[in-house]
């Protein structure tokens, strides 16, 4: 994926032909608003597409309607749907800056600036993640063979007005919510129904702990992060007031002072880059796949259903021919529940290992990118300290 | 004895006159300090000297017992035996009037000064352990004295002291030393108020042990690096003899602890009324400059504090990923991937031990050196406080002074002869006090100046010194760093 100014954005797709390929040159947004847009430029060598080259401005909420509707298609019943894009939170970020706002009198300018450049920095990189996110749900649909097919998609990359899709107002998203409680009722239930399919059997079993304890991982990933920010601030803070003693000091300290400040500067930029690095390679990547893996689970959910749903035909059409009532009917049934399970069967099964392999290549790109880019912040932290403790030594 | 510091000499006290040749011999001297504080003697409430003459009974074995002199730690030719280093030189003392010990003059210092570089004298504190128990168990801690300095009796001495002991010895050494403006370190604290996360509130911890044990060696280290306390009686006794009278005046809710928080709230409010015309433009100077380093280190010990409390977090949570990761290795059945996921946890369980080991060294290193520091920086304050304090006492002799003079004037003029006398009595009393309240003055002024000047010069060396082990921490942390990542690698590249 090229983009510029996104070079640090997540990979969680291997690298083959898509046949389309994006760009997010502009990232509008603004903090007032309450939803952001984002547009979309697209350059296609799909013969479906009426032009070669097209842009369109669309909203988060338009991806959820297109994400919507490959899971509400029957049609798609087979295939792990990718995960929808999580929605932009910045929350958190627009609350930092209030509170900044609010202690501007506390602190020094320069204080001031420096915190206010800070969150500036951290919101840009939250926007480029999620427009990151964006992307990649739209890459993954235009590498499915099936679902780049989608009409729903080609509506959505080239009509260049408004789609009119609105948020779910409460009722739609009561019923949503309701639904959700009947799928996971079903969903034990139709879990417990021990598969035939070894090869099932497994995925089944090996899902559901993988799902659990990425869930896990991820959570615990992001506290630690957490953490490694909060400590970089720190220095930050250690490095002002270091600043502030080194231009008060009267004795040889002073120089020694603002050598220190200057090197913690440096060193927090380094630790505020390794956390956002490994929020980047690690977090993201777990937490995408922790998607990945419901969506996954979901496929499987569907099939145990068509199965249950097969199986019941087949009860039915022995009763149906036990009482030799409505048998035609119990047949025509039986007959597409059968062809049903049958296709979404086949097609699960390559999804499941299509899945295996990107998450094994996603994986193996990231924990590299993530070593490689540990190594590459250690050794420049080393080299500030050395020459600062170089010059430090040399004085006394 | 030495610790007297109020002239005129109190009577009773036998003045040592005699030119009698004595062998200094660092046994007979600690003997003497043994005498001199025989058990009912300390008491921290008084502040000046014995009322009852040393008792030489004591000690059978002293071949000097019928000496009647003491020998006054103070005399200048102690001090070139000190500074001369190892073997203790047995060279004839001619005993000076006590009067002097008061009037060292400053070049004798300034030399005994340079010769600190050759300050033999180390102090360790270990081996916290608890003895007793119930209400009265306390935790007793080890001191260790290796010197070959000659006022000390022996190259190596092991006492067991408790807390409050510490405590004892500041209350003593502070009565006596602070307010002719030696700056005494502060004692140490047995529990630190710190701020939390930037919670307005702060909360009062109970230092561990060893941590305590580390803040009682510093307080004993920086006691013996002052010239003054290191020959200091109290400070010898403390270091070497085996059993120490119990300090219970150090007790919160003892009478002379009462005593000492009525004393310091009496203090508060005239600080407020006394205003000093301040004449020396460097007090002036140095006092603002003390009042922005203690802010400013405030400020820096509360965000270091904050540092090691993140990074304990983040060696606690990365502990907790690597877990996490371990067993999502476990459910990968990928083998090259989940071989590459358990490398990945083993990765992060050792950094997390190397976060501990940073959080370690940034509490021990910094955020104790800027404790110390800021305690320090109140006593230098206390120590300028006292000046003032000095002046004020000067200030009132005088105004004493000129209403006597008033008074005797208005007796002459009403003729009473007797009165007069009196009058002029007391008049000649107030003169001679404000004499010595000048004298007082430029004595404490001049021992501040002195005393600031190796403050300095301490400070710059102790920073120095510990900032370059802190850079060299990290540094050693980074290269760890590096390691671990650098095997990690190819583990990663070999996912197929």
């Amino acid at each position: 994926m090229m983009q510029e100014g996104l070079d640090d954005g997540p990979d969680f797709l291997s690298e083959e032909d898509r046949g389309v390929s994006f760009f997010f040159p502009f990232l509008i947004s603004v903090l007032s608003l309450s939803s952001y847009c984002v547009l979309c430029m697209c350059v296609s060598t799909l013969p479906n597409f009426k032009q070669n080259e097209f842009s369109v401005v669309r909203q988060h909420e338009e991806f959820i309607w297109l994400h919507d509707s490959f899971v509400e298609n029957e049609e798609y019943a087979g295939y792990i749907i990718p995960p929808a894009p999580p929605k932009p939170d910045f929350d958190a970020s627009r609350e930092k800056l209030q509170k900044l706002g609010e202690g501007e009198g506390s602190m020094t300018k320069e204080e001031f600036t420096k915190m206010k450049q800070e969150l500036e920095a951290e919101y840009l990189a939250i926007f480029k993640k999620t427009v990151a996110m964006h992307e990649v749900f739209l890459c993954r649909v235009a590498a499915h063979p099936v679902l780049r097919k989608d009409l729903n998609f080609h509506v959505f990359l080239e009509y260049n007005q408004d789609l009119s899709v609105r948020g779910k107002n409460k009722k739609e998203k009561l019923e949503d919510f309701f639904k959700n409680v009947v799928k996971s009722a079903d969903g034990v239930l139709v879990a417990g129904v021990k598969d035939v399919d070894d090869f099932f059997e497994h995925e089944k079993t090996f899902l559901l702990e993988y799902h659990n304890r990425v869930k896990d991982a991820s959570a615990k990933s992001d506290r630690m992060i957490r953490s490694h920010k909060s400590a970089a601030d720190d220095i930050n803070r250690i490095a002002s007031t270091l600043y502030t003693l080194g231009t008060q000091d009267s004795t040889d300290l002073c120089k020694f002072f603002l050598k220190v400040s200057e090197l913690f500067e440096k060193t927090r930029k380094i630790e505020a880059r390794v956390a956002a690095d490994e929020d980047l390679k690690l977090a993201d990547l777990l937490k995408y796949y922790l998607r990945e893996s419901q969506a996954a689970k979901d496929l499987l959910y569907r099939r145990g259903r068509a199965l249950v749903d097969y199986e019941n035909a087949n009860k039915a059409l022995d009763k149906a021919r036990a009482k030799n009532k409505d048998v035609l009917q119990a047949e025509t049934t039986q007959q597409v529940c059968c062809q049903k399970f049958e296709k979404i069967s086949e097609s699960a099964k390559q999804e499941l290992i299509d899945f295996k392999t990107r998450r094994v290549a996603a994986f193996r790109k990231n924990l590299v990118e993530l070593a490689e880019l540990e190594l590459k912040h250690a050794k420049g932290n080393l080299q500030l300290l050395h020459s600062c403790l170089g010059v430090l030594k040399g004085d006394t | 004895m030495a610790e007297e510091r109020e002239p005129p000499p109190l009577p009773g006290v036998p003045e040592p006159q005699d030119a009698e040749d004595l062998f200094v011999s660092a046994a007979s001297a600690m003997e003497d300090a043994e005498r001199s504080l025989s058990p009912e003697d300390i008491s921290s409430s008084s502040n000046g000297p014995k009322a009852e003459p040393m008792l030489l009974d004591h000690d059978p074995d002293d071949l000097f017992a019928e000496a009647t002199e003491e020998v006054s730690l103070d005399s200048p030719e102690r001090q070139m035996i000190l500074s001369d280093g190892p073997s203790p030189a047995i060279t004839p003392v001619t005993i000076n009037p006590r009067a002097d010990v008061f009037d060292r003059s400053p070049d004798q210092d300034e030399d005994e000064e340079e010769n600190r570089d050759t300050f033999d004298i180390q102090i360790s504190v270990s081996d916290p352990e608890k003895v007793g128990d119930g209400m009265n168990a306390y935790m007793a801690y080890k001191v260790t004295t290796k010197t070959s300095l000659s006022i000390f009796s022996r190259d190596e001495v092991c006492v067991k002291r408790r807390f409050s002991d510490f405590l004892g010895l500041h209350s003593k050494l502070a009565s006596k030393y602070m307010h002719i403006g030696y700056i005494v370190p502060p004692a140490p604290e047995k529990s630190i108020v710190g701020q939390r996360l930037g919670r307005r509130s702060s909360a009062v911890t109970e230092l561990d042990p060893d941590a305590k044990a580390c803040l009682c060696c510093r307080y004993l280290l920086r006691t013996v690096k002052q010239p003054a306390l290191l020959k200091d009686p109290d400070v010898l006794q403390f270091l070497e003899s085996s059993e120490l009278p119990r300090a219970v005046s150090t007790q919160a809710l003892s009478g002379a602890g009462i005593l000492r928080m009525v004393n310091k709230a009496a203090d508060a409010v005239n600080k407020m009324t006394i205003k000093m015309n301040e004449s020396d433009a460097w007090f002036e100077e140095k006092q603002q400059q003390f009042e922005n380093l203690d802010v400013q280190l405030r400020k820096l010990h509360a965000s270091v504090e904050s540092l090691v409390f993140h990074r304990k977090e983040l060696s606690v949570n990365t502990a907790s990923f690597a877990k996490s990761a371990a067993m999502l290795g476990n459910s990968e059945d990928h083998t090259a991937l989940s071989r590459a996921l358990s490398q990945l946890a083993e990765v992060e369980e050792k950094i997390d031990q190397l976060h501990q080991d940073q959080a370690c060294a940034d509490f021990y290193l910094i955020s104790e050196l800027l404790g110390d520091y800021v305690r320090l920086i109140t006593a230098v304050k206390g120590v300028f406080d006292q000046r003032m304090k000095t002046w004020a006492k000067c200030q009132d002799a005088q105004v004493m002074l000129q209403r006597k003079r008033e008074a005797e004037a208005k007796l002459q003029h009403a003729n009473k002869p007797d009165k007069l006398q009196q009058a002029k009595d007391e008049i000649r009393e107030w003169e001679g006090k404000v004499q010595q309240g000048e004298r007082d003055f430029e004595q404490i002024s001049k021992n501040i100046r002195r005393e600031v000047g190796r403050f300095e010069k301490d400070r710059v060396k102790d920073f120095r010194v510990v900032i370059i082990k802190y850079l060299e921490s990290l540094v050693h942390t980074q290269q760890q760093l590096i390691k671990y990542w650098e095997a990690f690698l190819p583990e990663a590249k070999a996912i197929a």
